[in-house]
C-alpha cells in the first residue's frame, strides 16, 4: 500500500471523530506549548543576564588585590596594598592584547549638593574607563587623563546619584558638589546603565580620577583593582597568565607562596550564570515534558478505544485483502498523524504565548529552533512509541472474529 | 482451463480448541463448485456452513484436508498470501454490509482495490463508479453509509465485494438485516450478475426460500454435508418481485 494512501486513511479516519481527535490533540498541544513556552522563557533569561553582562563592557578583566572576593569591591581594612598604580603602567606596557587599562580606587562617602545629600558609591578610576565599560555619556564629558594626572577634583555622576543629589533629569555640568569635606566640580552625567548582573546599581555611583581618591580622599597610594578590556580575539586564559606571570614577579612572591590578586573576568562569570541558567531551563522543559508524556498516554488511550470500536471495520479490511502489516500501519500512521497535528498546533500555541508572556509579564521569551525541532520530534516520538501497542493489537486481530464483533 | 471447479475440497476438517473441548466444526467435507455455479449452503447454526465458507474465503486455515482454489493449493498458505488471495479472488458480502461510516459510498467500494497490487486514483475512481452503476447506484455515487437505505447499503457491498473482478463471490447471510421486498431486490442482483457475467456465487442463509434463489443446495448439519441437490423450481427475483408487489398492492387495497 503507498504511503499516500497510508496517510489519507489515516487522516479520514481522524477526520471522522472531529471532536475525539481535536481532544486527544489538545494533550499534545498543551504538552508541546508548555516545552515550547518554557524553553522559551529559560533562553529568554539567558540572553537577558548576558545582555546585562555584555552592559557592563565585554572582554573586561578586573584584578582585584588581596583577598578572592569576587567583585571588584574590596571593604577597607585591606592588609594587601601591593597592588599599585606602577603595577598597572607595568601591565600596560608588557601584556599583548590589552585595549584600555583603568586602576581603580573605591570609597564610600557623603556627597553633599546645594540641596541635598546622599550616600554613595565613590568611585576612582582611570580616564579609559568609559571605554572598557562601554559607558556614554547622557550630559558633559569624562574626566581626562590630565584631569587625573593632576588629581583634579572633578567628578561624573551616575543617573541615581544624580536624580538624588539634583532632582531627576537636571544638568548639574558646571556645579560643585562635596565629598567629605571636598568641593568637586561635576563635568558630566552618565548615561544610565541599569542594574548590574552582580553587585551595585551602576547608575548610584559618583566617578572621580582614582588619583584624586588616593591623594584628597584616601591618603593611599595603593590600589583596589585594575579594570582592563582586552583586544577582541585576544583569550582572556592568555592575558591572565601573563598578568599573573609579571605580578608575581614585581610582587617578588616565592613560587609556594598564594597570589595576592586575582584575576577574573566579566565573561567568566558570565559563563557560570548561563550554565546555571541553562540547567534551570532543562529543569523547566523536563517538568514541561511530563505532559508531553501524559498526551502520548492520552493517545495511546483513545487510540486502543478506536481500535476496539473499529474492530468490524479491521475485519472489512482484511477481508478485501489488507494484510495484518497494512493494518498496524494505518493505526500507526494515525497516531503520529494525530500527535504530529497537535505538535504544530502546540507549537504555534507555545510561540504565542511565549509572546504573550513576554508582553504581559515583561520577561524575554526567545523561542528557538532547536526547541521547536526537539518538541517536535518529541512528539512524533510520543506518537510512535504510543500507538504502536494499539496498532499491533489490531493487526494481531483474527479476520473471522472482527467480522463477528458486536 | 474452464473446467477447473472455482472451488474443490478434499476431506476439508476444522476443529477448533473451545477450552478444554475441541469442536469438530467440519468433519471431512469433499465438494466441488464448479464455474458459474450458484450455491446456497444452508443448515441450523452450529452446522457448520460459516466455518466452510471461512475456509473457502481465506479467512481462515483448515486443520486437515486440501482446498484448491481455481485449481491452486491454498490450504496451506501463510496469512500475508491468504490475504493477497482475498484481495484478487475473493468478494466478501455481509449481514450487517459493514460499510465505513462517514464514508461515501464511491470511497468504500474503492477499498479492496487499497490493497494489493497498486491501482491509480483515477482508476480507483472509474472502476468503482462502474461497480457502484452495475448494482443500480450510478446515482449515489457521494452519498454516505447514514444516507442510504438498508437495500442500498447491501448494494454498495455488493458493488465493493465486486470491484476486483473476483472469481468467487461469498455471502453470509446477505438478506438477514433486509426486508422482504429488498431482499429479493439484492437476490436479484446475484442473479444477474451470476447469469450475465458467470460470477461464481455461495451464499449462506437459514431461510429455505431464500436458497431457493440458487441453482444448487448444500446442506450442513453437525459438520457433515447432509444435503446436495440442485434447485429443482427456482426463484425468479424479477417474478417474485412483481408477485410480492401484486399481493402487496391486494393488502394495502
Amino acid at each position: 500500500m503507498s504511503p499516500i494512501i497510508t496517510l489519507s486513511i489515516a487522516v479520514n479516519a481522524l477526520r471522522r471523530n472531529a471532536m475525539r481527535t481535536a481532544l486527544t490533540a489538545l494533550g499534545m498541544i498543551i504538552g508541546v506549548a508548555a516545552v515550547i513556552v518554557m524553553v522559551a522563557i529559560g533562553h529568554g533569561a539567558q540572553s537577558s543576564i548576558e545582555d546585562r553582562i555584555r552592559s557592563a563592557g565585554t572582554n573586561v578583566v578586573t584584578i582585584s588585590s588581596g583577598s578572592n572576593a569576587f567583585g571588584p569591591v574590596r571593604q577597607g581594612f585591606g592588609n594587601t596594598t601591593t597592588l599599585t598604580p606602577d603595577d598597572a603602567r607595568a601591565i600596560a606596557r608588557e601584556v599583548q592584547g590589552i585595549d584600555y587599562i583603568s586602576p581603580g580606587v573605591n570609597t564610600r562617602q557623603q556627597v553633599v549638593s546645594e540641596s541635598a545629600n546622599w550616600n554613595t558609591q565613590i568611585q576612582g578610576a582611570g580616564a579609559d574607563l568609559p571605554s572598557i565599560r562601554a559607558w556614554s555619556m547622557e550630559t558633559g564629558a569624562f574626566f581626562t587623563t590630565q584631569d587625573v594626572e593632576r588629581a583634579e577634583k572633578v567628578a561624573v555622576l551616575g543617573g541615581v546619584a544624580r536624580d538624588e543629589l539634583f532632582g531627576a533629569g537636571a544638568d548639574p555640568t558646571g556645579a560643585t558638589i562635596r565629598i567629605g569635606s571636598q568641593p568637586f566640580r561635576v563635568v558630566g552625567v552618565l548615561a544610565r546603565k541599569g542594574q548590574a548582573a552582580m553587585g551595585p546599581d551602576q547608575d548610584d555611583t559618583v566617578v572621580v580620577p582614582y588619583t584624586t581618591v588616593q591623594k584628597k580622599l584616601l591618603g593611599i597610594t595603593h590600589l583596589q583593582n585594575i579594570t582592563l578590556s582586552t583586544s577582541n580575539g585576544v583569550p582572556f586564559q592568555t592575558v591572565s597568565d601573563h598578568i599573573t606571570t609579571l605580578l608575581r614577579a614585581r610582587h617578588k612572591l616565592p613560587a609556594d607562596a598564594p597570589d595576592d590578586f586575582s584575576v577574573r573576568s566579566l565573561e567568566e562569570m558570565a559563563s557560570v550564570l548561563t550554565s546555571t541558567t541553562t540547567t534551570m531551563t532543562w529543569l523547566l522543559a523536563s517538568i514541561a515534558a511530563v505532559s508531553l508524556f501524559v498526551g502520548g498516554i492520552g493517545i495511546m488511550n483513545i487510540m486502543l478505544v478506536s481500535v476496539t470500536e473499529r474492530t468490524r471495520e479491521i475485519g472489512l479490511r482484511l477481508s478485501v485483502g489488507a494484510r495484518d502489516v497494512d493494518v498496524l500501519l494505518q493505526f500507526l500512521v494515525e497516531a503520529v498523524v494525530l500527535s504530529l497535528a497537535g505538535g504544530a498546533i502546540g507549537v504555534a500555541a507555545g510561540y504565542a504565548a511565549s509572546r504573550a508572556v513576554s508582553s504581559i509579564m515583561g520577561w524575554t521569551a526567545v523561542v528557538t529552533g532547536d526547541a521547536v525541532l526537539m518538541s517536535f520530534g518529541f512528539a512524533a516520538a510520543v506518537g510512535v512509541f504510543f500507538g504502536f501497542y494499539p496498532a499491533r493489537k489490531a493487526a494481531a486481530l483474527d479476520p473471522i472474529a472482527a467480522l463477528r464483533y458486536e | 482451463m474452464s473446467a477447473t471447479p472455482v472451488i474443490a475440497v478434499r476431506d476439508l476438517t476444522k476443529t477448533y480448541a473451545v477450552g478444554e473441548i475441541e469442536v469438530r466444526a467440519l468433519r471431512d467435507i469433499s465438494l466441488e463448485i464448479p464455474r458459474a455455479q450458484f450455491v446456497a449452503l444452508t443448515g441450523p447454526s452450529g452446522s457448520g456452513k460459516s466455518t466452510f465458507m471461512h475456509l473457502a474465503g481465506c479467512l481462515d486455515r483448515p486443520t486437515s484436508g486440501s482446498y484448491l482454489l481455481n485449481g491452486r493449493d491454498v490450504s496451506h498458505l501463510s496469512k500475508r498470501d491468504l490475504s493477497l488471495v482475498r484481495n484478487r479472488e475473493i468478494g466478501f458480502v455481509f449481514q450487517g454490509f459493514n460499510l465505513l461510516p462517514r464514508t461515501s459510498a464511491i470511497e468504500n467500494v474503492e477499498l479492496p482495490m487499497l490493497y494489493g497490487t497498486p491501482v491509480p486514483a483515477k482508476e480507483r475512481r472509474r472502476r468503482a463508479a462502474a461497480a457502484l452503476e452495475e448494482v443500480g447506484l450510478g446515482s449515489r455515487l457521494d452519498h454516505h453509509s447514514n444516507q442510504l437505505s438498508g437495500g442500498q447499503q447491501q448494494r454498495v457491498a455488493i458493488a465493493r465485494a465486486l470491484v476486483n473482478k473476483p472469481s468467487l463471490l461469498l455471502a453470509d447471510e446477505p438478506t438477514g438485516n433486509l426486508d422482504s421486498r429488498t431482499s429479493i431486490e439484492v437476490m436479484g442482483i446475484f442473479q444477474r450478475l451470476n447469469a450475465e457475467q458467470g460470477i461464481t456465487i455461495v451464499l449462506v442463509t437459514h431461510e429455505p426460500d431464500i436458497a431457493e434463489y440458487a441453482t444448487r443446495i448444500i446442506g450442513f448439519r453437525d459438520g457433515r454435508v447432509r444435503l446436495d441437490r440442485p434447485v429443482q423450481q427456482r426463484r425468479e427475483a424479477t417474478e417474485e418481485l412483481r408477485k410480492y408487489d401484486a399481493t402487496g398492492d391486494a393488502l394495502s387495497a
